[in-house]
């Protein structure tokens, strides 16, 4: 596979790296940048494990080839803007096995940006690519109305 | 004692590494000089490995190839049975059996590596379902293709139809079901001779992969070490397995001198580890005119797969539990594991109970049907009550009131009024709505004697500052073991929940405490945990109450100390493992579900739309966490239910991928009331029983009663597709034309 110099910025720091330029973003951020807080669950955008933000949209990142990164900004679950969320999941027990909940918590951010009061079936919808086998999802959704009922 | 934290919901205790991304699971590891693992499989499900070739297009003599050759110990996964190898020798026994195991520096290597190793068979005669298997020809499994069998009996069976006003009989059956925990199985192993074997990664049991690895490498206890990282879920999924893997692991290590990481993309660990046993039970019931049960005919088969792994256990809680809460005189429960050369089959929550009770469940909804009956008065006149003898002639000590739970279910999710409204509106609608239910009961910790010989231990040490570190093998794999364990030690010491800590299980530190399974950490581990609490305070000198600085101050005195507890059974415990019968558990959990349906008579499609919970579990020790343990399970035995297909052809499962094996996501969960009766139990941590299991029993005879009662038609096996309600709408409407 060709190398290829990307330049992105990740949780507003920037970086330059030389990868295939179809290696998995999810492997980019795990394995070069050593942020392994973002989850392979499927490898196949099923399970939702491995979103992150790009340029403000909700991702798989598992789906997405490294060229296509190049120059995007990417949050991910170790940023420092999260911190509402993380607390409400940890309040809530919206977290168990904790695997999924990366994923779900940038799920959750996606969603409370674009609507920051959405309805139970708003919550419902913008969460439905990510699969939890633990919880059930009640507890996870009583996080997200947790923050939305923080939200002015 | 100043501090309660019994009953609260404080957080859990590794929950600030879970919502940050910081929690370590094996994969997220990496260690000098690593290489990584991939595991060669057989591509057809029985036959003799006739040569194996590798095919030029990677360089060979960079990677470490193991098989069974290399094997220092005995190629041999300890089970219950020794019958499952790590690595086929000469012969496979199923699809997806590991047969080499590669390494090399360059994991983008492996997959192509993989692809270019061809091994040639010949093939031998195959069995894929349960009525080949029981006919025993091909013989594929010792002489007749049995694993086990059991024999449960109580009264005289065959005397009692004679006697009965009416006769009931009924075929059912369940498929298998993938665990799907978001974490695949994987291992890293560092290995050689000098220092021996260490291998982490995601597990239940500790201690088994120990014992397995001590004989795979003919090495002693203390040359073997196993450390538990995050488990990103486990469902059972991760109780036998992680012995296999790890024995991999440790043996690519092993031959190539590198540290070595296996992990399981989620193809792979779909198609080769452990699922749900298939399972099909009959039953044959004598009613006498009165409505009450006289004689209970039950036989409860499940496929095991290639090899024998839990099968034996499994089929035993199945069979204990295929009864039921209801009392009857005569009881016969004949029930049999048989081999197929599917890949091997193994504990999933609930462990065999979810499938006899789903058929027990439907049945008793047939019998009451043919009584004219309502499902609910037939099971008031049949519930056990306190003083009554179960299946295995148990009698219920513990205060016991099904019927007062059951109305209590019912009246929470409006049943009689809703049921009344659906079917005057399903007269006319397309959609229509039923709701149905389901009463049963789960058994908390290992069945019969099996708590007695596990003998397990807990230990907690104290260091001079006052703090307290729970030592045990118990694993945290997301239902909150590490929680309700620490919740249970500082209220008993009388010291804040922070000032406990509870490391992950390693086997050089930890003492065996069995393993996590069988809903029995927080019953028979928490009990032990609160006596070794005990204990300690008595070491400590402490008096009845006691501040947590008094408590610092006589932990800085006496300096750390160890405080061990070890199981010992209470008083007047009786179970004869020959006859099967006796106290086959500690202490049983009751619940009562409600499920509402909907189903589209035009598509087939089916819907849960809402959901009653209801369970006596002892007292509850963490609300929020018990109440996410029975939200969970619902939600998977929903999946069971009508979601969850697992597709076998040729004995392998073809539709090994989260796109088409589709388990229920956020849109798809119903409203789920969780609904808990708290009656302590005086043996259990703090009158807490065991609560994992539980949920998985319910849901699945409440939907399927609940779509009887929608549409008319008695459904009798899951997973309940679409197309099936489709099928069966058809020939129900053909029958009435004809």
């Amino acid at each position: 596979m060709a190398n290829t110099p990307i330049s992105l910025t990740v949780n507003c720091a920037a970086h330059t790296l030389i990868v295939p330029a179809m290696k998995r973003l999810l492997d980019v951020l795990r394995e070069d940048l050593r942020l392994t807080g973002t989850k392979e669950g499927c490898g196949e955008g099923e399970c939702g494990a491995c979103s992150v933000i790009l340029d403000g949209e909700l991702v798989n990142s598992c789906l997405i080839p490294a060229k296509q990164a190049d120059g995007a900004r990417i949050v991910t679950i170790e940023s420092s803007g999260l911190g509402v969320i993380q607390r409400a999941f940890a309040e809530t027990g919206a977290a168990q096995c904790g695997i999924c909940t990366p994923g779900m918590v940038m799920a959750a951010s996606a969603l409370l940006a674009r609507n920051a009061k959405p309805s139970l079936e708003q919550i419902r919808e913008g969460l439905a690519g990510n699969i939890c086998r633990c919880t059930g999802y009640q507890k996870i959704f009583d996080a997200v109305e947790t923050v939305s009922r923080q939200n002015p | 004692m100043s501090y309660r934290v019994v009953g609260s919901a404080v957080p859990r205790k590794e929950v600030a590494s879970k919502v940050t991304g910081q929690a370590d699971y094996v994969d997220d590891l990496r260690v000098p000089g690593m290489w990584y693992g991939i595991t060669v499989r057989s591509t057809i499900a029985r036959g003799r490995i006739q040569r194996i070739a590798f095919q030029d297009g990677v360089p060979w003599s960079e990677f470490t190839v193991v098989s069974a050759a290399d094997i220092p110990g005995k190629n041999m996964v300890s089970m219950i049975v020794e019958d499952q190898p790590y690595l086929a020798a000469d012969h496979v026994n199923h699809m997806h059996e590991p047969v080499l195991l590669l390494a090399h520096p360059d994991k983008n290597l492996l997959e192509k590596a993989r692809a270019l190793v061809k091994i040639d068979y010949e093939p031998l005669p195959t069995v894929f379902d349960i009525d080949s298997s029981l006919r025993g020809n091909p013989a594929i499994w010792g002489s007749d293709n049995v694993f086990k069998r059991y024999l449960m009996e109580k009264g005289d069976v065959d005397a009692a139809w004679s006697n009965a006003a009416h006769i009931v009989e009924g075929e059912y059956s369940t498929g298998a079901q993938e665990q799907l925990y978001i974490e695949t199985n994987g291992m890293l192993a560092t290995a050689n001779p000098h220092d021996g074997v260490t291998v982490r990664g995601s597990m239940q049991c500790p201690y088994y992969v120990h014992k397995s690895l001590m004989a795979l490498f003919g090495l002693p206890a203390d040359k073997i070490r196993v450390i538990q990282q995050e488990t990103g879920g486990a469902f059972g999924g991760k109780e036998e397995y992680p012995s296999m893997i790890g024995g991999h692991a440790a043996l690519l290590a092993w031959k190539s001198g590198h540290p070595v990481k296996l992990i399981y993309d989620r193809e792979e660990d779909m198609a080769a580890t452990t699922k749900r046993h298939p399972s099909r039970t009959r039953h044959k019931t004598a009613i006498a005119a009165d409505g009450t049960l006289l004689a209970m005919d039950i036989e409860f088969v499940i496929d095991g797969g290639a090899y024998a792994t839990l099968s034996a256990v499994v089929l035993s809680r199945g069979t204990i539990h295929a009864p039921g809460p209801y009392r009857c005189p005569n009881v016969r429960v004949r029930s049999t594991a048989v081999a197929t050369n599917s890949p091997p089959h193994g504990a999933f929550r609930g462990f065999g109970a979810p499938q006899s009770i789903f058929a027990l469940e439907l049945h008793i909804d047939k019998i009451a049907r043919a009584l004219h009956l309502t499902p609910e008065e037939f099971r008031q006149r049949n519930f056990l009550l306190t003083g009554d003898a179960t299946g295995t002639s148990q009698i219920v000590r513990q205060p016991l009131d099904l019927p007062a739970l059951q109305k209590r279910a019912l009246t929470h999710a409006g049943y009689l009024e809703k049921k009344a409204r659906f079917h005057l509106a399903n007269q006319t609608a397309a959609i229509k709505k039923g709701i149905g239910f389901a009463t049963f009961f789960h058994g908390a910790g290992f069945t019969g004697s099996g708590e007695r010989y596990l003998q397990s231990v807990v230990t907690l040490q104290t260091t001079a500052a006052g703090r307290v570190e729970i030592l045990s093998s118990m694993t945290e794999m997301g239902q909150g073991a590490n929680t309700v364990l620490t919740q249970v030690a500082a209220e008993t010491l009388g010291i804040p929940y922070e000032w406990v800590d509870i490391p992950r299980p390693d086997t050089s530190r930890a003492p065996n405490t069995g393993p996590t399974v069988a809903s029995r950490t927080t019953m028979i581990v928490g009990r032990l945990v609160e006596t070794a609490s005990l204990d300690l305070r008595q070491k400590l000198k402490l008096p009845a109450e006691c501040t947590p600085e008094q408590f610092a101050e006589a932990c800085a005195i006496c300096g750390p100390l160890a405080v061990s507890a070890q199981f010992q059974e209470p008083e007047g415990i009786f179970w004869d493992d020959r006859k099967y019968c006796g106290d086959a558990y500690g202490a049983y959990s009751w619940a009562v579900y409600v499920a509402e349906v909907s189903a589209d008579t035009l598509t087939g499609e089916i819907q849960v739309d809402r959901f009653t919970a209801l369970q006596e579990v002892g007292r509850v020790l963490h609300p929020v966490l018990a109440a996410g343990q029975i939200e969970g399970g619902v939600l998977q035995g929903i999946g069971f239910a009508i979601y969850e297909k697992v597709l076998f052809r040729d004995g392998a499962m073809v539709n090994n991928q989260m796109t088409n094996y589709i388990v229920p996501t956020s849109v798809d969960v119903p409203r789920i009331d969780v609904l808990f009766e708290e009656v302590p139990y005086e043996h259990g941590a703090m009158g807490a029983k065991g609560i994992g299991e539980l949920p998985m029993d319910g849901p699945a005879p409440a939907i399927l009663n609940a779509l009887e009662d929608a549409l008319g038609i008695p459904f009798d096996r899951v997973p309940l597709m679409a197309e099936d309600v489709l099928l069966a709408i058809g020939e129900t409407s053909e029958r009435r034309v004809a």
